[in-house]
């Protein structure tokens, strides 16, 4: 082995790293080469003033505690973060799920928009007309008492029809005032229950289609024809009063 | 029940290792109060890294984030330490020849040895303190600083022939070494 092969291996020897082969061709070269034996010999006094413990440094105690305490303070720290998103995951999803669907359907119905608002007023109107005792201004079973009676306090001219053929008997007439109109109310009658047209000029399109409703136990039709908003309100059963509501809009 | 906390593993994997952990803070910072709170902050990491040890050796796992810790801290406070990166080829320099060390340590002091490890780079303090203070394998200071086997050796031999000259070159000269 060469000097410049016994320095590239002394510190793998050095350090118990170096094969077994090479360890003994070393030891051999370092018995014949005073120089390499020399660095070898200061290399071990370097280690020795070195590896007893002597140039280390210990921790102090108080350290040692300090780094205790933040550690466990950390632990807490984790641990209630922990709590905290575990009470985060453990809320009741399916119930608050549930409850968002309440609030939802509940804003709905109380932002339930402006139609409703008029069949509220018809259907208030029908109940007033019954409970105030102001059923009618002008009680008539004839229409031709009935029809000239709205011509002096309408601007227009609401369709009075004899039904009594048909079960509806006509049996007065009054004015009202809806959704910011005047209205005609045409009040029919079909055994004991009490009908109340509500006619007054509509804007709206015409419209085949008679729309049924209920509200507060009272039967609601309501169609546009001929420029006129009809609105028929009775505790009668649906089908008569479609039925009612279909010859009173017959041509 | 105790045992199965988190923070009593972690008083049982890391806090046998809390000098040696001292230890290499101190030689790598040069500095005992500096020494202190990175020692401190490798400890909280530690545990904040806790769940993703996975047993085996404490020791080495603990040095390696000690060491980092150590080279973030001189990074952000000591830049003038490492002004000029840790550069191999520019410490490896052209000693690895076959003329060997003019002069024979005999005996070496300890407190000059202590003198001239402060004067070398981090990197070979780091080499040296795990390697003979702590006795660690090339393999296991491979794995804590990063760096290839092969390296080890290498930065090892440098750092010792720094040493070497440091200690047996006049005071005057020291600059030069």
């Amino acid at each position: 082995m060469t000097c410049k092969e016994a320095q590239a291996f002394m510190d793998g020897y050095l350090d118990r790293e170096l094969d077994l082969v090479r360890s003994i061709d070393l030891e051999r070269h370092l018995h014949d080469c005073p120089a390499c034996a020399a660095l070898h010999q200061s290399r071990l006094a370097v280690r020795a003033a070195m590896g007893a413990g002597s140039l280390r440094y210990a921790a102090g105690e108080n350290l040692k505690k300090k780094v205790r305490l933040a550690v466990a303070g950390q632990d807490r720290e984790e641990r209630r973060q922990e709590r905290k998103k575990r009470r985060w995951f453990h809320i009741p999803w399916p119930a608050l799920a549930a409850s968002a669907a309440a609030v939802a359907v509940l804003m709905v119905l109380w932002l339930r928009p402006a139609p409703n608002s008029v069949e509220n007023e018809v259907v208030a109107g029908h109940i007033r007309s019954l409970m105030a005792n102001h059923l009618m201004d002008v009680p008539s079973t004839d229409q031709h008492t009935v029809k000239p009676w709205f011509a002096g306090k309408l601007d227009f001219a609401p369709p009075v029809k004899d039904l009594s053929s048909a079960g509806f008997p006509l049996i007065g007439g009054r004015l009202d005032y809806i959704d910011g109109h005047d209205a005609a109310a045409v009040v029919y009658q079909r055994n004991q229950h009490v009908i109340n047209v509500l006619v007054w000029p509509a804007a709206g399109a015409h419209d085949d289609r008679l729309r049924a409703s209920a509200r507060q136990g009272y039967n609601v039709v309501e169609t546009v024809r001929g420029g006129m908003q009809y609105w028929a309100v009775s505790d009668l059963n649906p089908a008569e009063l479609r039925q009612f509501a279909e010859l009173l809009l017959a041509p | 029940m105790l045992a199965d906390t988190k923070l009593a593993r972690f008083e049982q994997a890391a806090m046998p290792h809390f000098d040696a952990a001292y230890n290499l803070a101190r030689w790598l910072t040069r500095s005992s109060g500096d020494a202190d709170d990175v020692v401190q902050e490798a400890y909280l990491r530690a545990f904040s890294f806790f769940d993703s040890f996975r047993g085996g050796d404490g020791r080495a796992w603990l040095f390696s984030i000690v060491r980092n810790t150590c080279y973030t801290w001189l990074r952000k406070n000591r830049t003038h330490d490492l002004m000029t990166e840790f550069d191999e080829a520019l410490h490896s320099g052209t000693e690895q020849t076959a003329s060997p060390e003019a002069l024979q340590l005999r005996r070496a002091d300890s407190e000059m040895v202590k003198e001239a490890l402060e004067k070398l780079p981090a990197e070979f303090r780091e080499v040296l303190v795990l390697r003979e203070m702590e006795g660690l394998s090339y393999k296991e200071i491979a794995e804590i600083s990063g760096i290839a086997i092969g390296t080890v050796m290498s930065r090892l031999a440098r750092a010792r022939k720094r040493l070497h000259d440091l200690l047996t070159t006049p005071a005057s000269q020291e600059s030069t070494a």
